[in-house]
């Protein structure tokens, strides 16, 4: 997971991942467009995206076909919105016993 | 017309049997996936994807290739669509042991961009899929599927 954070805690990174969800399988070469950088840097920026399985990537001949992967943003979602969802029940059940507990308990 | 593709991935902590077994077997699914998937999985016979409580069938297709626990290719469509080659797309799940773990790829190919189903599998996929290897490595199936569940 720390390395979804990494991932996403760049601009680049997350402009390349938004290029992917409006088109899928694109190459590097389809990438590097509209992108102002080298194609090294480019390169760069999609192993870190792999590395954290953001991207997946399919080989067909010489060329390399990139898709946006959001299983891992989906895990992340799962996981604290389910404990942001918890808090708030707490919290408001704890109100709930408040203002009851004053006439009942 | 060109069609379009998605590639998912995730690592799930688990053997690759085990993985198999949650896709095939319609007890182990209705856990995680709230459906269920009805087949004798073996290259030309058919498989449903089954709601298990009302019983009604949301996709339909054919087993093109089973190779347990590493491969199968099936062809995905409404029951409606069945056997129309132009709204029938295609979902390759492959099963690769990775140290401990297991890769899981699930590329959905030959879709009609734009479509209903481009739309619904772009959701329904990560939720699958995410709540798959939660339940393989805790046990647990995610809230999120009670959730969509109460508010259908």
């Amino acid at each position: 997971m720390d390395l979804v954070f990494k991932a996403l805690a760049d601009p680049t990174r997350r402009k390349l991942l938004d290029r992917l969800h409006g088109k899928s399988g694109l190459t590097l070469t389809e990438l590097c467009e509209q992108m102002d950088m080298t194609r090294q840097a480019v390169t760069q920026h999609l192993a870190v995206l792999e590395e954290a399985n953001l991207v997946s990537v399919v080989w067909r001949g010489r060329e390399k076909h990139h898709y946006l992967n959001p299983v891992p943003i989906h895990e992340i979602y799962d996981r604290w919105v389910k404990k942001f969802e918890r808090t708030s029940l707490r919290t408001l059940n704890q109100l709930k016993k408040r203002l009851e507990g004053e006439s009942h308990d | 017309m060109t069609r379009t593709e998605y590639v998912y991935v995730t690592y799930i902590s688990a053997t690759p049997q085990r993985i198999w077994d949650a896709i095939v077997q319609p007890e182990f699914a209705r856990q995680y996936w709230q459906h269920e998937n009805i087949s004798e999985w073996k290259p030309g016979s058919g498989w449903k994807h089954r709601d298990p409580e009302s019983g009604e069938i949301k996709i339909a297709g054919k087993i093109l290739e089973a190779i347990p626990p590493k491969r199968l290719v099936l062809t995905w469509a409404y029951p409606k669509d069945e056997g129309n080659a132009g709204e029938t797309s295609r979902v390759t799940f492959e099963l690769e042991p990775i140290d401990s773990m297991v890769r899981l790829t699930v590329t959905h190919d030959e879709l009609v961009p734009g479509s209903n189903m481009e739309k619904g599998i772009k959701q329904g996929w990560p939720r699958v899929l995410s709540s798959l290897k939660t339940f393989l490595e805790t046990g647990k199936p995610l809230p999120t599927w009670s959730k969509a569940k109460a508010s259908a």
